[in-house]
């Protein structure tokens, strides 16, 4: 099936999860990494679980924050 | 890494980081980084410290998404984030560092702790080490 990734058009496996397409995109750090489906915020618990659709739209973003410690 | 930035866009986000204070003020940064290895920032994002802290800064998820739509509908790639230390020098803090997950940005740095002459650096992080790179504000061209 195709979905999009960071506006790419990719062919996937029928029914890969999110955790699935995190390790097929070797995202770095995916720890901390936030996901958005369809530019819904994706729970973190549900990404071994969650299996992506046909046209949906993924995202990956970086958790950005620092400090003064 | 040479990294440069246009004078209007250091105006924005010191007016920003101004306006913000005493909590530090956060965004993104976007542009392309061109053939002759020089980094070229052509767009700064202005985002919420979720945090409103003086000490810690969070970017809004929501606006970062949006951010990163815009910069691909302008044909930019994120190039890093910035973010203000009102009250200490420009350079990363510890925090900073081991929050800095992306080996591949440039996490730029406004101090203004000095009123009147504030300082902005960039920085490059990996594995909880930060190099400074050379960062040049670059005036418009008539």
């Amino acid at each position: 099936m195709k979905i999009t990734v960071a506006g790419e058009s990719k062919e996937v496996r029928d029914g890969i999860t999110i955790a699935e397409l995190i390790e097929a995109e070797q995202v770095e750090t995916p720890e901390y990494v936030t996901v958005s489906v369809n530019e819904e915020f994706a729970d973190r618990e549900s990404f071994e679980t969650r299996q992506l659709n046909e046209g949906d739209t993924v995202e990956f973003l970086y958790f950005m924050g620092g400090g003064r410690a | 890494m040479r990294i440069t930035i246009r004078q209007q866009d250091y105006d924005k986000m010191l007016a920003h980081a101004l306006k913000e204070r005493p909590n530090e003020a956060c965004g993104l940064i976007a542009g392309v980084d061109r053939e002759d290895g020089v980094r070229e920032i052509r767009f700064v994002y202005l985002l919420t410290n979720t945090d409103a802290s003086n000490e810690h800064f969070t970017l809004d998820p929501r606006e970062q998404l949006e951010a990163v739509k815009d910069m691909r509908a302008n044909g930019w790639k994120p190039l890093g984030n910035w973010h203000s230390h009102p009250e200490s020098p420009s350079r990363p803090s510890e925090e900073d560092k081991r929050l800095a997950y992306d080996s591949k940005a440039s996490y730029l740095i406004l101090s203004l702790m000095e009123e009147g002459n504030p300082v902005l650096h960039s920085f490059h992080v990996e594995n909880g080490i930060s190099e400074a790179e050379e960062l040049e504000i670059a005036r418009e061209e008539e």
